[in-house]
């Protein structure tokens, strides 16, 4: 690495200093734009105790689910943990710590974390059991809570292309969550599937600056569906 | 006779309005999609990241890289857009969605909802509803009237946790089709063959019957 040049040589080097009882931030929907390679990373470096923030914690064969297997998540903040037996297994035993979040509030805590915004307020969960504990205020008449941001001490994500300077492009609902953990994270790590010259990437179709990312690899991807479902012509 | 799911899904879809976006949850709210009325064009939002949402791909067609908020692979309509999550819930919250449909366990005569969690049973998580129907000003929930059992799921006040506080103000059951107002549900239309009877007594929140309750059409 020198200068803007986020690419490192290796998936070891793109999670260096990842330790024991850290929070990382994953972006992903279901399996759509998850980074595979990262996750895989983590598995081999055996790192436990972890907190991970993401949407979901993948199935019980792909996606942040294979952490689960040597059981190297602590806690699990996500908005929908459904079809994943081994997590259910671990939830219910206490092994396995679950933070219910929104799936907006969850967008929002990881937008605010990498933008400087300490809290924010918001109506979703007013009245519910999110929004036990939290402080209420009323704007206009309407009720809403107040809720925290979210750092990690990484962030791991999938983009579809990047240049050497970690400007970044996605491609279709695989973008969901990934620019805001990247934002949100001390250290950024993003797996792409291409990486191009700096320069190749028209300025105004990148999506997310380079400024927000440290490191940068470029990986291949399995891809996974959850749900295949097609229509017949 | 109580609606089918298919009378459901086209109940839902004379709600939809030309240049309406519209968020449809999973299951019967879905299947709305299926009856859009002869000149009126309307935009599915998927909460994952697309507006302008289109039917099943082809075999051919399929990419794992399109999916909707029920991680199925779908393909984009004409005008579609995509976006990150916090665009998708600033949209959402911001009030920006004209129509949002979706199930519940439960609905009570104040406008509160419970959709997501059976306390005892297995917890899956809330997804995007909680923030749906905060955000929304216009929502439907579609749901059966009474559980299997007979037991109605129109309260006086919701026995399980809560998805969204004073939130709701239309309900389509199998039954019937209700609006909320002034703490109480108002009887609006009735599915055909059901007698006014059978609704008050499925119905355990307060229930006010205006003088005429027609029955429900469909084409």
């Amino acid at each position: 690495m020198s200068g803007f040049d986020k690419v490192v040589g290796s998936y070891a080097e793109a999670l260096a200093g990842l330790e024991d009882n850290m929070t990382v931030i994953a972006g992903g929907f279901g399996l759509c734009g998850i980074p595979e390679n990262l996750i895989a990373e983590i598995r081999r470096r055996g790192t436990t105790g972890l907190t991970v923030v993401s949407n979901n914690c993948g199935t019980d064969k792909y996606g942040l689910g294979v952490l689960l297997v040597d059981k190297q998540i602590r806690k699990m903040v996500a908005s929908y943990v459904g079809e994943n037996p081994l997590f259910e297994a671990q939830m219910m035993s206490g092994e396995l710590e679950v933070e219910l979040t929104p799936q907006g509030t969850l967008a929002e805590k990881m937008r605010a974390g990498g933008a400087g915004i300490p809290a924010f307020y918001t109506a979703t969960g007013y009245g519910t059991p999110v929004g036990e504990g939290k402080e209420v205020r009323e704007f206009n008449g309407r009720h809403y809570i107040l809720e925290e941001a979210i750092q990690g001490d990484f962030a791991i994500a999938k983009a579809w292309k990047a240049d050497r300077y970690g400007n970044l492009m996605f491609r279709r609902t695989a973008r969901n969550f990934n620019p805001m953990a990247i934002t949100a994270g001390r250290v950024a790590v993003v797996e792409v599937e291409e990486i191009v010259e700096v320069g190749a990437l028209d300025p105004d179709e990148i999506h997310l600056p380079g400024i927000y990312v440290d490191r940068l690899i470029q990986g291949t991807f399995e891809k996974n569906i959850e749900q295949r479902t097609v229509r017949s012509a | 006779m109580a609606l089918t799911r298919e009378q459901l899904a086209q109940r839902v879809a004379q709600e939809f309005h030309d240049g309406y976006y519209v968020n449809l949850g999973i299951g019967i709210p879905t299947l709305a999609a299926n009856y859009v009325p002869e000149g009126v064009e309307v935009m599915l939002q998927s909460e994952n990241g697309l507006l302008g949402m289109g039917p099943f791909p082809l075999e051919e067609e399929v990419d794992a890289d399109l999916i909707n908020a029920g991680k199925q692979t779908v393909t984009m309509a004409r005008g579609a857009s995509i976006f990150s999550s916090a665009d998708s819930f600033a949209m959402i919250r911001g009030g920006h969605v004209d129509l949002t449909v979706l199930g519940a366990f439960e609905v009570d005569c104040q406008g509160n909802i419970a959709s997501y969690m059976i306390p005892g049973k297995l917890i899956k998580g809330m997804g995007g509803a909680m923030d749906l129907v905060a955000g929304a000003e216009n929502i439907i929930v579609t749901m059966t009237h009474a559980s299997k059992h007979g037991e109605s799921k129109l309260l006086g006040e919701c026995t399980l946790p809560l998805t969204g506080k004073g939130c709701i103000r239309r309900v389509l059951t199998d039954l019937a089709l209700l609006d909320i107002e002034d703490g109480a549900f108002i009887l609006r239309e009735r599915a055909p063959g059901v007698s006014v009877e059978e609704i008050v007594n499925l119905t355990a929140g307060k229930l006010v019957v205006p003088d005429k309750v027609p029955e429900m059409t469909f084409q």
